[in-house]
């Protein structure tokens, strides 16, 4: 009688959560799988079944693959330059937790991932800039040529890379903080009574037992490189107002051709080829983290 | 006694203390070194938006100057003057409040219900809801912002803050971490005993757990709050006339406008960032807190 009472309060309490949350995530994400099996063109009424046509068209579509290799490249490379800073920086900052300035560093480091970012990629946009830029300044004044950073497809790839690091660092060094701070200190005692300096327990202790953490943040902002766009709509738009003509990802390519080519079936597919990365990714990480469980 | 005490104490030898000063020298250098490199890259990453904002105060003919100067020479407001004349600029702030303290209200709102039914109320149906919300959580936003978008086009709620709304009403992440401060800070016997002196349910939840969950609440909303007001992907398609733009999708399509120079840019950047750095620097704790705990799953 009385767990009939509580059933009934938990199911009337969720309900109005479980109605917004079935309405604005579960349905559309099932809508994204069913769309990408059709062909629709928003306008027309009829929305042909055309099975794996999408995804068959996708492997031929050189702006998706352009995108593809595009986002890619820029995740890896978020990754790449992420994650060794960022363990460095937190174990460093952890070595000197007692001294006044811990705090400091942590907000310094923290404050490019919290600060709104289309103003945040303005700062950087200048700084790239060809012809106002510090950075060609800089580079002048040491004699290597001035470059054309954001109008180069390469080099403007690097300048994505560079900005988004510069957001995703934040947030990889506050959770290896957490992870340092988790750290059993008698271990660390014990190296030391051993005779292993900084650096060695630095690498033979922290990096062993931090890989939980590692493969969390490496996933983390793999899947939030993947999902690149404001930064590459910043940076490589021109003053005539085509966004991302220079660097084309994968959010890009499926905006456009959901809301500029009408093209909605298509772009899902590419919303499912982007959610299949991610669940990928996920997997990796799980897969990983059970086997060193058994290990 | 105190003769064998004495005896057990050794003088250390002057070898052993020049030793120990000695070492103790190298840990100060160490320390020292730390200190050196962990300043030069605070500095490193703050010195984007330091020039942001002293370029904001900068005359045309400064901003070219080699080496860029941090403190203008000749500061000048001309900047902001003309942004703020040319562009709704406080306009689209105010839109970009509005969305993010209603996203709040809903995301800590939903959060707090689900988060402590799924705590506390242990039964089957309860858990395999509970899996569902999780499991979605990994799908990323931009995966399913398109058929989202055509919701809120049927809504007819396009262009409106209620369109932006519609996006971030609920954050699974928000109910993982409720449901974490539940299970961990709420023992079962204090709502036993509330239920034993004939406290109906509901009674409960607002008069006792509520009041027990507000730090996690607080770390929640101001991660909610951020998270709208940096939103970008759903606002650019949602938000497409002027007057609906939140500040993120302004300043974005503001600066591929023909005739915007740096200065003004600038100027209208810093106008954004100041605040929301202030905001991030007074709830410091909390965002941490909140932030933290993103990677504490277990």
């Amino acid at each position: 009688m009385l767990k009939r009472k509580r059933f009934l309060f938990a199911i009337l309490a969720i309900l109005p959560t479980l109605a917004i949350f079935a309405y604005v995530r579960l349905y559309p994400i099932a809508d994204t799988l069913r769309l990408s099996l059709f062909q629709w063109n928003i306008l027309s009424k009829n929305k042909p079944f055309i099975g794996l046509a999408n995804f068959r068209e996708l492997t031929g579509d050189h702006l998706f693959l352009d995108a593809l290799v595009n986002t890619t490249i820029i995740a890896f490379g978020v990754l790449i330059l992420t994650i060794p800073m960022a363990l460095i920086i937190a174990a460093l900052i952890f070595h000197r937790t007692r001294s006044r300035m811990a705090g400091f560093y942590e907000t310094a480091v923290f404050i490019p991932h919290v600060v709104s970012l289309v103003p945040a990629a303005m700062a950087w946009k200048w700084i790239f800039d060809a012809r106002l830029g510090p950075l060609n300044a800089m580079l002048t004044f040491f004699g290597i040529p001035a470059q054309n950073w954001l109008f180069d497809p390469v080099l403007s790839v690097i300048c994505i890379i560079v900005l988004c690091s510069w957001q995703a660092l934040g947030y990889a060094v506050l959770i290896y903080l957490v992870g340092f701070k988790s750290l059993p200190v008698s271990l660390y005692e014990a190296a030391k009574l051993d005779g292993a300096s900084g650096p060695q327990s630095f690498w033979y202790l922290s990096i062993p037992m931090l890989k939980p953490i590692t493969l969390y943040v490496s996933v983390v902002t793999l899947v939030s490189g993947f999902n690149v766009y404001a930064q590459a709509f910043v940076l490589a738009s021109d003053a005539q107002g085509a966004p991302g003509r220079q660097v084309r990802v994968l959010v890009l390519d499926m905006l456009e051709n959901s809301f500029r080519n009408y093209r909605v079936g298509y772009a899902a597919s590419e919303a499912v080829v982007l959610l299949v990365i991610v669940l990928v990714l996920t997997l990796i990480q799980f897969s990983m983290l059970r086997e060193r469980g058994r290990a | 006694m105190t003769v064998e005490l004495a005896m057990l104490h050794v003088e250390p030898t002057a070898d052993e203390l020049a030793e120990g000063r000695r070492l103790r020298r190298k840990k100060k250098l160490t320390n020292l070194a730390i200190d050196m490199f962990l300043l030069i890259v605070s500095i490193l990453m703050l010195l984007p938006l330091v020039f942001l904002v002293a370029n904001a105060f900068k005359t045309p003919a400064e901003m070219l100057a080699w080496p860029p100067t941090v403190i203008p020479h000749d500061p000048t407001t001309a900047n902001f003057k003309t942004v703020l004349a040319d562009t709704p600029l406080i306009h689209w702030i105010g839109n970009s409040i509005a969305f993010a303290v209603m996203s709040t209200i809903a995301i800590v709102a939903t959060s707090a219900i689900a988060g402590y039914v799924f705590g506390k109320f242990r039964f089957r149906t309860m858990n395999i809801l509970f899996a569902l919300f999780l499991a979605t959580a990994i799908v990323p936003f931009e995966v399913y912002m398109i058929p989202l978008y055509f919701e809120a086009k049927s809504l007819g709620i396009l262009n409106s803050v209620w369109g932006l709304l519609l996006g971030y009403l609920v954050m699974s992440f928000g109910i993982f971490l409720i449901r974490q401060n539940v299970i961990h800070s709420i023992p079962d016997e204090l709502l036993e005993a509330a239920r034993v002196d004939g406290a109906g349910e509901f009674w409960i939840f607002l008069r006792i757990v509520l009041p027990l969950l507000r730090g996690a609440l607080g770390a929640l909303a101001v991660l909610a709050f951020f998270q709208a007001w940096t939103a970008f992907a759903w606002p650019i398609i949602v938000a497409t006339t002027r007057s609906s733009y939140t500040i993120e999708v302004g300043l974005a399509l503001f600066q591929t406008g023909f005739t915007v120079d740096l200065g003004r840019l600038s100027a209208a950047s810093a106008i954004v960032l100041i605040p929301s750095i202030l905001l991030f620097v007074i709830l410091r704790r909390n965002f941490v807190q909140g932030v933290a705990s993103t990677g504490l799953k277990e």
